[in-house]
């Protein structure tokens, strides 16, 4: 059975996609206000990061706790540009400088620092939003693979770098804004991006980008690439005996994690309004991951689910019990670990499998297809 | 010492050489030292085109230790080993493989949560780079072998069962099949009848000797009936060194084998 032909066979996980973008693009829309919406767009750019952790660490093996690195440097990228944009000379003529950002300012910076030069172009932010995650998750991953490291090891250096990012841009407040991050952006090549319109097509863009992503996805793990995953985290040395160099396809699916996470970075600051470091560190790397084993590591789908849900839980007891959430998600991630190890999605197949399904459409008169047809 | 086991090899592969003066792999004074333990003590070891060797000897003689060596598992602390004029001790395992070294393991080291076809098809040679395995199908002619290949190994019908379900002896031809799919021209095969019936023994002994037609193995093995059944030639290891090598008849009534190994 070449690929290709393969590549629509999965019905069930078609008709699943096909659910959730009826959901994202009609129902959400339909229902929720626009300050539900937009948070809503939020929860999503953290399925970027979920459903790369699908493929890194559900079929690749490989446990990252360092995506909030790349989620934040999309993040970044993308409000460098937004934030040169917004520090014009007439809105900042009050500073001592004008024309630089308002926290260079306060910090006694007197000129824009080279490395912020080329965002005033638009074309280089959105070219550096994918491109520098994916060269510095390819550095890390080369440094890392090929001198095979792996397992807790891997984890545990990915989440020194959460740190060391987080550390340095609080550290670094005249350059990067600190510890309140890059704030007050307004427009984009003169477009408010506030405005409810910008949200609205914010959202969708950002659904647009998450479908595009797991159609992707779903296209390579149908390749003997996605294959290949399977078999390099089930056995690896049995691969490097086929003749493979393990190292360049875990360092390929670290970076495409990478690039997933900076599109969410991206699409974040851009619904947000602003990026900063609590979006980089170890705990929310770690919350990344929390979304993806509630989803189901092995289903992208579940991903989405999983980011959704937990947000929304976060979201509610944030409001209603701020001090219960750290418990709530610790209690879930034990959950997951000792009772759902395949998450939300390891549960709906396990009731898909024992038949319930059917005996439900029947209590609702609809008669069931059998299981066979429909995979 | 060193000199009487390189003339006791030549000798040897003079006598019992099936095809003479056609060495494909070279190993000459390779050593390995494990923490000042010498597992495998200057050897020198050559085997012929087409040759089917089997390497015996007691436990802890160095025998895995020296296919993990061929094959670029274990770096070596000295000494070369050159197949077909390619130095193999600098280079890596991939590497290795390309240049036509299969290597089975001692347990079945297959893809427990791949279909029979996959594990086949993840061991064909084509597309094993990033960019291949993501994009570019599988040529047809690789599944015609893959489909040959499982009706050689006895899996024709069993080509879509996750190959986790299978028998320990299936697994074990899964694994060879693996290999003879890379259609390598040296295959390094560690017990492959351990914890097997006597009738995947003999099962196996046909598969082994209808794939040595056309390259040169390496077999490790205690099972002495199937040593006998296969080998053209007998190395007998003991403390990483070759104690004995010849033709099955000479080795086992060497008293030197006999005393370390065989038993009286």
């Amino acid at each position: 059975m070449p690929t290709h032909t393969r590549f629509f066979q999965d019905r069930p996980y078609w008709i699943s996609l096909l659910v959730l973008c009826g959901l994202l693009l009609v129902i959400f829309p339909l229902v929720f206000d626009l300050f539900r919406l937009n948070l809503i767009g939020k929860y999503l750019t953290y399925a970027f990061v979920a459903v790369g952790l699908v493929l890194c660490w559900g079929y690749g093996g490989i446990l990252s706790l360092g995506q909030g690195v790349f989620f934040g440097l999309g993040g970044y990228l993308m409000a460098m540009f937004l934030k040169l944009e917004a520090s014009d000379v007439i809105t900042t003529a009050k500073q001592n400088t004008p024309g630089i950002p308002d926290f260079m300012d306060w910090n006694q910076l007197t000129a824009l620092p080279w490395f912020w030069q080329p965002f005033y172009s638009l074309t280089f932010t959105l070219l550096s939003i994918p491109i520098v995650p994916v060269l510095v998750a390819t550095l890390i991953g080369l440094a890392m693979f090929k001198r095979r490291v792996g397992g807790v090891y891997f984890a545990i250096i990915t989440q020194a770098l959460a740190a060391i990012l987080s550390i340095l841009i609080i550290g670094q407040q005249g350059l990067c804004g600190g510890i309140n991050g890059i704030t007050d952006l307004r427009t984009l090549k003169g477009w408010d991006i506030n405005t409810d319109s910008a949200k609205y097509i914010f959202y969708f863009l950002n659904v647009a980008l998450l479908v595009g992503v797991l159609i992707f996805s779903k296209f390579l793990l149908e390749s003997k690439l996605g294959r290949l995953l399977v078999a390099i985290r089930d056995k690896e040395d049995r691969v490097r005996f086929s003749g493979y160099d393990v190292a360049h396809f875990k360092v390929f699916i670290f970076a495409l994690a990478a690039l997933f996470s900076a599109l969410g970075g991206a699409m974040f600051t851009l619904q947000v309004g602003f990026i900063s470091p609590s979006f980089v560190g170890i705990v929310p790397s770690i919350e990344m991951v929390i979304f993806c084993a509630v989803g189901g590591r092995f289903s992208l789908i579940g991903a989405v689910y999983g980011a959704l849900l937990v947000n929304f839980a976060k979201t509610f007891l944030s409001e209603s019990f701020p001090a219960l959430w750290l418990y709530f998600i610790g209690a879930l991630f034990m959950a997951v670990v000792l009772v759902f190890p395949n998450g939300l999605a390891g549960l709906v197949a396990q009731w898909e499998e024992r038949g319930d399904w059917k005996a439900w459409l029947r209590r609702w008169g609809m008669k069931p297809r059998s299981v066979e047809a429909s995979s | 010492m060193e000199s009487l086991v390189a003339t006791l090899g030549h000798e040897t592969a003079e006598r019992g050489g099936v095809v003479m003066n056609n060495v494909v792999l070279y190993v000459e004074g390779l050593t390995v030292t494990f923490d000042g333990f010498k597992a495998v003590d200057s050897l020198n070891f050559y085997v012929d085109k087409n040759e089917l060797r089997v390497v015996i000897g007691p436990n802890g003689a160095g025998k895995t230790t020296l296919l993990d060596l061929i094959c670029g598992k274990t770096k070596a602390s000295s000494g070369s080993i050159r197949f077909k004029e390619r130095e193999l001790t600098s280079m890596t395992e991939h590497d290795i493989v390309r240049a036509g070294v299969g290597r089975k393991f001692q347990t079945p080291s297959i893809y427990e949560n791949l279909t029979v076809y996959q594990n086949l098809e993840l061991s064909c040679s084509q597309n094993r780079g990033v960019l291949g395995a993501l994009f570019r199908p599988l040529s047809p002619d690789y599944e015609r072998r893959i489909e040959e290949v499982a009706t050689q190994i006895g899996l024709a019908s069993q080509l879509y069962e996750v190959a986790g379900l299978l028998s320990h002896g299936q697994k074990q031809w899964l694994e060879i099949g693996m290999l003879l799919i890379q259609d390598p021209e040296l295959l390094l095969l560690d017990e492959p009848v351990a914890g097997m019936s006597p009738r995947e023994r003999e099962q196996t002994a046909a598969l082994l000797k209808q794939i040595a037609a056309n390259r040169s193995m390496i077999v490790i093995e205690h099972d002495m009936q199937f040593v006998e059944d296969i080998a053209h030639r007998v190395t007998v290891l003991h403390q990483g060194k070759i104690l004995s090598e010849g033709v099955m008849g000479t080795v086992k009534n060497d008293p030197r084998v006999v005393e370390v190994y065989l038993g009286h």
